[in-house]
Formats: structure tokens, sequence, C-alpha cells
């Protein structure tokens, strides 16, 4: 079986995985980091993106070998010790979410997004929310969360 | 899914001899067409050869006459390049419309070709730039490679490793999107340019992207929507699926076909 060097979360990992298995598989089974979830068998959900090297992926669609040497950071790796992330604080204080299920997808994609653009527009939120699907909120609250907290996170990470 | 041999070479030479030795052997670069295929059983090839490890295909560069987009740029790439947004905006366009934000941070120009797939938008912006498709052993006009559904010229062993659009002198794209997938229902890019003046339609026919002789020969004269806006395509070889029946893609392709003019 592959030996598979990478970071999750800023910590040196050693994992070995078989060449089909899945990033998302290799997060959730292989290191237990179930905070992203699988929503879809088509790639078209967005409840398992995380970072891989800063960009945001649909880990689903990801082969963990393709993330040989990469740095993946998860939801779980977002807050700092006991504090939330401002992205995870602005969901919270804006109530953007209810079940919770596609949050941790849609977190890591709006984290994304606002290291790209710190001040988007509703317009701009909702365009890159495009492939996270949620199921409950209707997205206004998501979206009203999104553009605080990518002002709360003053462009950086 | 079955497992598979995986490789990840750092040249397109190893990565040709590579699947010239494996046994069913494929190309993954983004990953966005094939793992979803093997995810559900319709692929299951024997050998996979990644080419992210492979340096020098994920550049965009100015020569002059043409932009030469690099095998593995990503949608998002080729939707931010300045170059790109300067000389194509259509092309640019047409690469931020593309699924969502997600499948344009990993997807590939090289793989959106090499699949071929009959809803895919980059076939259109080939065939309507006349464009040319550069693998590790010849050069494809784009005319000659887009053979039907999922289908090219390439070789089994063929390895993508450019794509180069001719400027055009103006150019628009349209696409009216699957609301659920975003694959387009119809979309067209029209451009007036090296090539000539062409109308490309991804999307709508069961046998890929398609030019409209019909469109090309009135926006030679004159082009402006109203000259597109009376042609319309036959119903007989669109597609049909949840999104839209023949006769609705058949409308479609003139709606777009005018909004791509406005566009251009
Ligand atoms: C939810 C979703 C929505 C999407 N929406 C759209 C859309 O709106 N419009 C659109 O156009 N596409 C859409 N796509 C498809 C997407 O654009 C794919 O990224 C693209 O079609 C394939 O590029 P890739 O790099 O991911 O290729 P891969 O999946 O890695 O490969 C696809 C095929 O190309 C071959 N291949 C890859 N690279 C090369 C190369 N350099 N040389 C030779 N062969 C090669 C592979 O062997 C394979 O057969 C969508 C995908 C998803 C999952
Ligand atoms: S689980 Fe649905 S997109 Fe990944
Ligand atoms: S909060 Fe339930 S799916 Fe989004």
């Amino acid at each position: 079986m592959p030996t598979l060097e990478l970071t999750v979360n800023g910590t040196q990992r050693t994992v070995e995985v078989r060449n089909r298995t899945l990033l998302v598989e290799m997060l959730r089974e292989h290191l237990g980091l179930t905070g992203t979830h699988v929503g879809c068998d088509t790639s078209q959900c967005g409840a398992c993106v995380v970072l891989v090297d800063g960009v945001s992926v649909k880990s689903c669609t990801m082969l963990a070998v393709q993330a040989e040497g990469a740095a993946v950071t998860t939801i779980e790796g977002l807050a700092n010790g006991a504090g939330l992330h401002p992205m995870q604080e602005a969901f919270r204080e804006h109530h953007g979410l209810q079940c919770g299920f596609c949050t941790p997808g849609m977190v890591m994609s709006a984290v994304d997004l606002a290291n790209r653009n710190p001040d988007p527009s509703e317009h701009e939120v909702r365009e890159w929310l495009e492939g996270n699907l949620c199921r409950c909120t209707g997205y206004h609250n998501i979206v009203k969360a999104v553009q605080a907290g990518a002002r709360a996170m003053g462009g950086a990470s | 899914m079955e497992d598979f041999q995986y490789h990840a070479p750092g040249s397109v030479d190893a990565a040709v001899s590579l699947l010239r030795d494996a046994e069913d052997g494929k190309v993954v670069a983004g990953g966005m067409s094939l793992l979803p295929l093997m995810k559900l059983g319709l692929a299951a090839p024997g050998g996979l050869v990644s080419l992210g490890k492979v340096s020098g295909l994920d550049g965009i560069a100015d020569r002059g006459s043409e932009i030469e987009v690099g095998a593995l740029c990503t949608h998002a790439q080729v939707a931010a390049a300045e170059i790109v947004r300067e000389r194509i905006p259509a092309l640019a366009a047409m690469a931020e419309g593309i699924g969502d934000a997600q499948v344009r941070n990993r997807g590939t120009i090289g793989g959106s070709v090499a699949h071929n797939d009959p809803a895919a938008d980059y076939p259109a912006a080939c065939l309507a730039l006349g464009a040319t498709i550069a693998t590790d052993r010849r050069e494809i006009a784009a005319d000659d490679f887009f053979l039907g559904m999922f289908f090219t010229a390439l070789e089994e062993d063929e390895v993508i490793t450019a794509v180069r659009f001719p400027v055009p002198t103006r150019a628009g794209w349209a696409k009216f999107p699957n609301p659920a997938s975003k694959y387009a229902v119809a979309g067209v890019m029209a451009a007036d340019g090296p090539a000539g003046v062409r109308v490309a339609v991804t999307g709508a026919s069961g046998d890929g992207v398609f030019r409209v002789a019909e469109m090309e020969a009135a926006l030679a004269s004159s082009f402006e929507p109203a000259s597109v806006a009376g042609v319309s395509v036959s119903a007989e070889a669109m597609l049909s699926d949840d999104a839209a029946g023949p006769e609705y893609r058949a409308h479609l392709v003139t709606v777009m076909a005018k909004r791509a003019v406005e566009e251009a």
C-alpha cells in the first residue's frame, strides 16, 4: 500500500492508503477527522470542501495520493485553540446554519473566497457558493455570515 | 471504486511511456471528470498516470497572434489571467462560467478538451476560435480534434501539452446552464478572427460540439445579433434530458447565439 506524506492541519502525517482512497476517506476514516462531510456521489454538494495548499477543493473528487506533499486544512484546523476562527464565529453570530451538515464545506469554501476577496458583495458570495448546497437555510444567513466573516478576517487567515 | 496502479511522473515523456506500459492506462489531471466516472463505476482504468507533478504545463503565454494555455492550467487560472481577460475576454468568461469554484480550482483545460463531454464548454471555445491542440507528438487543429461525444483524435497514449488560441477581433460567449450541474444545456461561442467567422455550439447535440454554417454566413455579412436571430437549428439531432427536450434545446441555441454576438 502506498505510504503518503502530507501536512494535515499543520501537522506532518504519514498515512497508509490505497491508490483508490479518496482524500475525504483518508481524512475521515484514516485520520478520524469527521468534520469533513460527504453529501453526494456526484461531486455537486460541497459538503466535503477542504483547502489543499490554501485552495478550496472537493475532497470527494480528489485521490489521497494526489495530495502527496500538500498541506491540507480541514474544518478542524481552522480554530486557534478554544476560540473560533472569524469565519466560524460569523456563521454562529449570523445564524448561518441550521442542521449544520453543509457548514464545514461552506466555511472552508468561504475562507478561500475571503483570502481572494476581503470584502465580497452579496452577488460575489452567491456566485462563489454555487458548489455548496444547503437544504435547510435558504442561504440568506449564510451569505450574510460569509460577508461578515470575510471582513473580520481582514483579508488574511 | 476498483483499485488501480498510480504513477506521478515528472515529465511528459515519462507519462507517455507509463501510459504505453500500463494495462488500460489513463491520464488524470484535475480528476473532475474522470473521478466522478470512476466513483460511479462508469470508468475503471487499470493504471492512472497523474500529470500533477509534471512541471511546465501550467503557464499562460502571449505568443503575439496567439495565446498559449498549458494543458494543466485550471479553469480558475484561465478565468483570472490578465492576458486572457484582455485579449480574449470571451475565453475568460467561458472559463469563469464552468461548474463551480471548486471545479474551477481543480479542472484543467487539457482534461476538458480530452474528455470532450458533449456539454463541456472548452470544445466550443476551441472550435469557434480555431484553436490548435498541441500534444507530445503533434499539433491538431480543433476542426480535426473533436470527433463526437467523448471522442477525440487523441491516441490512447497521447498527452495534450497546450492549447493555442488565435486572438480574435471579437468573440462572445453565452451559456444556458443546467441549474443542477452547471454544464451547458446550450452554450455558444461566436467569433470573428483569424479562422474566419465561426459559431460553435456545445451542450445541445448528442454528437458533441458543432458549428452552424448558416449563422456563420449571416454573421460574415453583418456581425450583429439580428443576423442570427432568425436562424434556427434542427431539433432532430438535439439531446433530450430532464433540463430540456430537443425543441427547447434547438430554440436555446438561437437565443444563446444571439446573446453571444451581443457579448462580442
Ligand atoms: C459538478 C461539476 C460541474 C461541472 N460543470 C462543468 C461545466 O459547466 N462546464 C464544463 O465544461 N465542464 C464542467 N465540469 C467538468 C470539468 O470542467 C472538468 O474539470 C473537465 O472536464 C476535465 O478536466 P480535468 O483536468 O478535471 O480532467 P480529468 O478528470 O483528470 O480527465 C478527464 C479526461 O481527460 C483525460 N486527460 C486529462 N488531461 C489530459 C491531457 N493533458 N492529455 C490527454 N488526456 C488528458 C483523462 O485521461 C480523462 O479521460 C464539471 C464537473 C463537475 C464535477
Ligand atoms: S460530497 Fe458532495 S461534492 Fe463532495
Ligand atoms: S444547515 Fe442543513 S444543509 Fe445547510
